[in-house]
């Protein structure tokens, strides 16, 4: 068999180690590759209409043209409220809501405006709640960069002034900012915040196919939490990113403040109960598969390509998850030697699935691997089986169909999903 | 349970009830039985009925026999016409290498209290109580300046105390000592493998184990959930000795936390948190040198440890209170051959009246202390009840682990226990070991000092813990020692060196301790 040719854009070791430990023979992103590892921006310029580049049946590569209406912050709110808005008039059971106005099941995105295009609507909320904290985020900025926190509105007309952003010319992705309710009441343990960082691989959005990796990980601030409205300035109380963390004098290189979601789900397990942890559980992969269900319809399914996202989800503390946001690549640079180990396993277990062992990437491919390929990665949501599995559940009865929507909720859990 | 009591004859039956007296559960059943007494309609020939039927009330009855229960498993041994200086080891040798290593102890914390002009004991002046007692939910922010305290002892050095004990009363014709390859050279009856076997029989291949086989996806369902209904009946049955024996099998996460109180007879009342609170004002009155050593091995292990380090600072919470506990003291002058330290108070020297023990609960914590408590964190959110299930897990099981005595619990049986075995059923091994000049012990020390915490996965120290709860016995440790040393066989019988050893055995983290221990009590 021909020896699979690699290119990629990165030197990062958790990648080449992976790729030269399968025997692949580097190219360049130029040559002739069978598979690819890019930087969204090569991405970006391997599908731009100018470029004019076409993938062949035996190229794969690890991301989708239009992966921003996921992980860009603005998009991926658009996107899911639309979603929302349309279940809502299908009817469907899944938009159900309660008294107050706000959805019994999809609720799952802190409330949220872009700016400076939705500030009136922001503002009339803002005046219905005053006393809430709000978090400020540029749309095109990650790791932690450009975010600060505001109470006040003329915090907010400052800002305004000093980005001397002109109401009459429309702003670009930079300098749009989306402004969401903050979580002030973020679940602590030992006293401190945390979010998580989960890894989701998608090989396809339509039918959707998408995998959870199961040693994501919590990462934790180094100074104690405090809402306090005085201490909202201080980054290292409210940020958990790793690059935020990192500069202040109390990050820990041995762990850097990471600890596994398996010893968060021994923690909670063991000091609130099994039915508490597999609750918290099962609303983390109900949102998960959700957000993508949000973007499946506008995400253009190119069959060359997958992608593995790291998703940010913050509980709070009556241990109700909330994405954050979605990153489209996630760091892989190692900080600790442990966190290299499962970076470096998560690269050859998304390889294994995407690229069955022993082949060549071909778009052909069923999409649906072998369990012992799977390693640590559990399937989330395989649409192709689910409808299979109605199928032969309608056949069986047809009862269970209308039963509102935990049924509806219950009746995806089969086989094909994570439970 | 009642043939329990009777199983150990007269004299013990009358040491029990002479414990029971001291409880404040007599005091209580006392009172009830007055009341009940005193009232208007009892009959003086109805007085023995009315009693019993007072006992036989479920609640208290199960109050009672967990107390017995509780005596008996921790003073089994006892025999109560020995003196109290014979109870404390009957072999003087290695009473004596006990005193011998306090007193080195004692030498080497005084000596760092000279060194670094600080006093054993201080009292914080009320500001700096003040200060203290704010901070006392985030102690390991702002701690001291900890680089220059050093730890007083690692595993290292007390498993050189540990291998210089040799019998004085014991002459070999060949000067070879026993034809032991261990460096462990005492004459101590060990288990054998068979007799581990029968002791630890519910763990065997053809019995399901939680922790590991409802992890399989096909059992989830029939065996998992049976277990937690079970589980939850055995919970609500309240008594001691049924939680042991159903944690033989491994509890479930979720039911661990209760069935551990259950087993070790913990229930937090109003006197328990008023005791702790006591305990607490007490540091923020004064101030040991203890406590920077405590300071300095959290910092050193648990703060640096990707399991634990979340944790931190409840382990303060813990372990400051814990070196104020007299009743720590106590089971150690009791139970154990520990003679705890003893100063002065200042300017007191010499007078036997103003003698104290040091520190108050008589510990002094080594290089590693703190991973007795950072498992348990995974299991009580509360501090006050994290402070009592550690302290009584202390008091019944982990002393043994830092104290010289020929207790067949103790450190030096469970390490001759580890060699015996080892030589015995992995000879080859052994034998390599050795010639490459790589004592076994020397590696596994460690894990049995700490019991193997921060060396397992969370996870499965607490798998591991459940079982040495549930069979009272600290024998599972050189169990499980043997095991992963013939798990790793062929990798060690490829090394040269002490060093390479030392590597093929340091990430112990993916191993799963079940199917280990299973392996080398039951495969062969």
């Amino acid at each position: 068999m021909a020896k699979l040719r690699y290119a990629c854009d990165q030197d990062k070791s958790v990648l080449m180690n992976n790729f030269e430990a399968r025997g692949w023979i580097q190219v360049n992103p130029e040559d002739d590759f069978n598979f690819y590892w890019a930087n969204v921006q090569n991405i970006r310029n391997i599908f731009s209409i100018e470029s004019g580049y076409r993938l062949s049946d035996d190229q794969f590569i690890n991301h989708f043209p239009n992966h921003m209406e996921l992980t860009r912050k603005d998009l991926m709110v658009k996107n899911i409220k639309r979603y929302r808005k349309d279940l809502e008039k299908e009817g469907s059971p899944l938009a159900e809501k309660d008294e107050n106005g706000r959805f019994v099941h999809l609720d799952f995105i802190p409330q949220t405006f872009m700016l400076p295009s939705d500030y009136n609507l922001f503002v009339e909320e803002f005046r219905k709640n005053p006393n809430t904290t709000w978090i400020m985020k540029p749309c095109g900025k990650a790791r932690g960069i450009g975010i600060f926190l505001v109470n006040k509105l003329s915090q907010l007309k400052k800002w305004s002034r000093d980005g001397k952003t002109n109401v009459f010319t429309p702003p670009t992705a930079k300098e749009t900012y989306v402004i969401s309710k903050y979580i002030d009441n973020p679940l602590l343990i030992g006293g401190k915040k945390f979010d998580l960082r989960l890894y989701v691989l998608v090989t396809s959005f339509k039918p959707l196919k998408c995998y959870m990796y199961k040693l994501g990980f919590c990462r934790f601030c180094t100074v104690k939490y405090n809402a306090n409205v005085n201490e909202l300035d201080n980054m290292f109380v409210h940020l958990t990113n790793v690059s935020i963390q990192k500069q202040g004098e109390d990050y820990n290189s041995i762990h850097g403040g990471k600890w596994t979601v398996q010893n968060l789900r021994l923690f909670l397990e063991g000091t609130r109960g099994k039915e508490i942890a597999d609750k918290l559980f099962d609303e983390i992969n109900w949102l998960t598969v959700h957000s993508l269900k949000a973007v499946s319809g506008c995400i253009s399914n190119d069959r060359h390509c997958f992608e593995c996202y790291g998703y940010d989800i913050i509980i709070d503390d009556n241990l109700k998850p909330w994405l954050i946001e979605v990153n489209a690549s996630p760091s892989l640079t190692a900080t600790t030697s442990s966190d290299r180990i499962m970076k470096y396993k998560l690269i050859s277990d998304v390889i294994n699935i995407v690229i069955p062992p022993g082949e060549l990437p071909d778009v052909r491919w069923s999409r649906i691997p072998a369990k012992e390929n799977l390693g640590s990665f559990d399937i989330l949501y395989d649409e192709e089986l689910a409808q299979a599995d109605i199928l032969t559940q309608e056949i069986k009865s047809r009862v269970g169909q209308a039963t509102g929507t935990r049924g509806a909720r219950d009746s995806k859990r089969t086989t094909s999903t994570w439970k | 349970m009642n043939d329990d009591c009777f199983m150990y004859g007269n004299d013990h039956q009358v040491q029990v009830l002479q414990a029971m007296k001291t409880m404040e559960l007599y005091a209580d059943l006392m009172e009830t039985a007055q009341k009940e007494v005193n009232k208007s309609n009892f009959k003086l020939t109805d007085l023995q009925t009315s009693i019993e039927l007072m006992f036989n009330d479920k609640g208290r009855n199960g109050t009672l026999k967990n107390a017995i229960y509780k005596y008996i498993c921790i003073h089994a041994a006892k025999h109560s016409e020995v003196p109290i200086d014979h109870l404390k080891d009957p072999i003087s040798y290695v009473f004596k290498a006990q005193q011998s290593w306090e007193k080195k102890i004692m030498k080497s914390l005084n000596s760092m209290c000279t060194e670094l002009n600080v006093p054993l004991a201080r009292q914080r002046t009320e500001k700096e109580q003040k200060e203290f007692s704010q901070m006392w939910t985030a102690l390991g922010a702002d701690g001291p300046d900890f680089s220059q305290i050093r730890p007083v002892y690692a595993p290292k050095d007390f498993l050189e105390v540990v291998t210089s004990l040799n019998n004085v009363n014991y002459r070999s014709a060949n000067n070879n000592g026993f034809n032991l390859w261990g460096i462990i050279q005492i004459p101590l009856k060990n288990r054998t493998m068979d007799e581990l076997r029968i002791q630890f029989n519910e763990m065997s291949i053809n019995q399901w184990q939680s922790g590991m086989d409802d992890e399989q996806d096909i059992f989830q369902e029939i065996f998992h959930d049976d277990r937690i209904k079970l589980g939850q009946k055995v919970i609500a049955s309240k008594l001691a000795p049924l939680a042991c024996e159903f944690t033989k099998k491994g509890s479930s996460i979720s039911l661990r936390g209760d069935l551990w109180c259950q087993m070790l007879g913990i229930k937090i009342d109003d006197v328990d948190v008023l005791y702790y609170e006591k305990l607490k004002s007490n540091v923020l009155q004064h101030e040991l040198l203890i406590d920077n050593l405590l300071y300095k091995d959290v910092k050193l292990t648990a703060t640096n440890d990707d399991h634990y380090f979340v944790f931190e600072d409840f382990l303060y919470q813990v372990l400051l209170p814990f070196s104020r506990d007299t009743v720590v003291l106590r089971n150690l002058l009791e139970n154990s051959t520990a003679t705890p330290a003893r100063s002065f108070i200042r300017g007191k020297v010499g007078m036997e009246h103003f003698e104290v023990y040091y520190p108050p609960s008589g510990v002094i914590p080594f290089h590693g202390f703190a991973m007795y408590v950072s498992p348990l964190c995974y299991l009580y959110k509360e501090p006050i009840k994290l402070y009592y299930v550690f302290r009584e897990l202390y008091m019944c099981y982990f002393f043994r682990l830092h104290v010289l005595s020929t207790d067949p619990q103790g450190i030096l049986s469970l390490s001759q226990l580890f060699e015996t075995l080892l030589q015995t059923h992995e000879a080859e091994l052994f034998y390599h070991l050795k010639s490459v000049n790589c004592q076994p012990l020397k590696i596994a020390f460690k894990w049995l000092m700490r019991a193997f915490s921060g060396f397992l996965a969370s996870d499965q120290v607490l798998i591991l813990w459940d079982r040495i709860l549930a069979f009272n016995s600290l024998e599972i440790l050189s169990v499980l020692a043997v095991a992963i040393f013939t798990f790793r066989k062929t990798n060690l019988m490829k090394v040269q060196t002490y060093s390479a050893a030392e590597g093929v055995l340091a990430d112990l983290t993916t191993l799963q301790v079940l199917p280990l221990i299973q392996l080398s009590l039951f495969c062969k």
